[in-house]
């Protein structure tokens, strides 16, 4: 038995993507800013590719640029809305202390450079207050960065009451797409967004390739130089196998995101009801809304790290937010800021599910974990001094 | 790889894990805040370490390094197993990750205080240079 269950982690690239990723460097291997046919059936690829990923986003094919993934997308976007308000003398950006590494230590570095900057408040939930955005909105704000959906625990950002209140105020909003993409339907248009980071390897396409949308109106600084692709913001020849893979991975995914919605949900439903019987544990952010996959427990006595070997022993494939397996010496920076303690944020399990999986799986990652958890805990001091009243439950 | 396969064996076969009820030292070194916690128990016998057992919260490693601590120490007399370095537990492991180094310390530290432990119990004088104190320095964590 092998069941993979870490797609946020990423996702076996589909069939699909796969034939047209062979398919482009058979075919069209020209370097698109080239004159001659060779060249220009590969700026043709190039082009159907960013209809297709407009068209999956609500944007148009000039809004899109592609990059070397979620990461770059997150860092141009940031960097290039901050120097654009610093032009204007806005030095102020908002953000969540959830947001993935890629934007928050992108911020970070904007910080020490004099950029001031607001994290907004977290509790239990995982989300965040669109009141508390509104309430963080200064004169000076040059950009609000809010995720769409979170990478470890899952929960869904109310990013279209976020996108009307900073188009209201006129400020720049960006959000990090990079878990949602393919999974939840999004309308940039509808929702207001200035711009949106993505990854392919998130949904089944290929890794080394993303894209970033930015909104017609709104400005776009280059990150790379040194030629004039991408409309000139983002120099390189264009990996063109992975862009065209890439697309046609998400018009998959857009063409199916009800159905997988759907069935996705009732896995994550079921896996969250099983593991729930686990005494001492419990989910991490609110159950809903929360993305169809994500299912993130801290269970108390145990370090994650343990845990993640085990299940593998048992074929089991998971991720943890302990320190051990983040390779930092404290645990994940967003089970703190939902206000998991040290000790508990080191037990937790990640299991991310995607229309690949089944119930049947879903069953015998229960059973695996109950029993994984259970031996974990025979051998934790840790434990018994929770059993006998010596330490107290966070976890009740 | 990230571990040997020694380190696995012991990670998913660990030796001695228990606790003994009657035991004459016990050691416990760690932070749960740390993401480890480690629990040593020793029966001695005329000096000598006649059986030990631990109970360990906390990463692969820090399960494996508990287990071979208490292999490299079984039968041993007290003199012998307080020189049992951290180099001596990775080692005997071929070898662990940079960043996982700190489990050994808390091995040793483990076996240390539990020795400890026993002398203080019994009022057996010793240097208490021998038995450093500090706990966890490889946390960044207020305790």
């Amino acid at each position: 038995m092998r069941i993979y269950a870490d797609n946020a982690a990423t996702t076996r690239t589909s069939e699909l993507a796969r034939r047209v990723m062979a398919d482009t460097m058979d075919r069209y291997w020209g370097n698109p800013s080239s004159l001659y046919s060779f060249g220009q059936e590969a700026a043709e690829v190039l082009y159907r590719a960013r209809c297709d990923v407009a068209a999956c986003l609500g944007a148009k094919p000039e809004e899109i640029y592609f990059t070397s993934g979620g990461s770059e997308a997150d860092n141009q976007a940031i960097v290039s809305a901050a120097q654009m308000g610093k032009r204007r003398g806005k030095n102020h950006i908002i953000t969540t202390p959830i947001e993935h590494h890629a934007v928050l230590h992108t911020v970070e570095k904007l910080a020490k450079e004099g950029f001031e900057v607001t994290y907004l408040p977290m509790d239990e939930s995982g989300i965040v207050k669109v009141e508390d955005v509104a309430a963080a909105i200064r004169p000076e704000t040059a950009l609000v960065t809010v995720m769409f959906a979170n990478n470890e625990i899952g929960t869904v950002q109310p990013v279209a009451e976020i996108g009307a209140l900073c188009r209201e105020k006129g400020v720049v909003f960006h959000t990090d797409a990079v878990q949602a993409a393919g999974h939840l339907a999004i309308d940039v248009a509808e929702m207001n967004i200035d711009m949106l980071s993505l990854s392919g390897h998130k949904f089944h396409g290929p890794r080394g390739v993303g894209a970033l949308y930015v909104r017609k109106a709104v400005p776009l600084l280059s990150f790379i130089q040194g030629g004039a692709q991408e409309r000139g913001r983002r120099a390189g020849t264009e990996n063109l196998p992975a862009i065209a893979g890439m697309a046609a991975a998400l018009t998959e995914a857009c063409a199916h995101i009800d159905e997988h919605y759907k069935y996705v949900s009732s896995l994550r439903d079921a896996l969250i009801d099983g593991l729930s019987a686990i005494p001492h544990g419990a989910l991490n952010g609110a159950r809903s809304p929360r993305l169809p996959g994500n299912v993130n427990f801290c269970f108390e006595g145990i370090e994650g790290e343990s845990l993640l070997l085990l299940l593998d022993d048992k074929g089991v494939s998971a991720s943890s937010g302990s320190a051990c397996t983040s390779g930092s010496l404290d645990p994940s920076h967003v089970l703190l800021a939902i206000g998991r303690p040290h000790e508990v944020a080191h037990g937790s399990l990640r299991l991310t599910l995607d229309y690949t999986n089944t119930m049947e799986e879903v069953s015998e990652i229960v059973a695996a974990v109950k029993e994984v958890v259970d031996y974990l805990r025979k051998m934790s001091p840790v434990w018994k001094e929770l059993e006998r009243g010596e330490r107290k439950y966070v976890i009740q | 790889m990230l571990y040997s396969e020694k380190v696995m064996d012991h990670f998913r076969n660990p030796r001695n894990v228990g606790e003994i009820p009657d035991a004459d030292g016990i050691g416990e070194v760690g932070n749960a805040k740390c993401g480890d916690i480690m629990k040593m128990y020793l029966k001695i016998d005329d000096g000598i370490i006649t059986d030990v057992k631990f109970e360990t919260f906390g990463c692969g490693s820090a399960i494996a390094t508990s287990s071979m601590a208490t292999e490299l120490i079984k039968g041993k007399p007290l003199e012998e197993a307080l020189t049992l370095t951290n180099q001596a537990v990775v080692e005997a492991l071929d070898g662990l990750p940079a960043h996982k180094i700190h489990c050994s310390v808390l091995a040793e530290e483990a076996v240390r205080a539990a020795i400890k432990d026993y002398y203080d119990k019994n009022n057996i004088p010793y240097n208490p240079a021998d038995f450093c104190d500090h706990d966890c320095e490889h946390c960044g964590a207020e305790h």
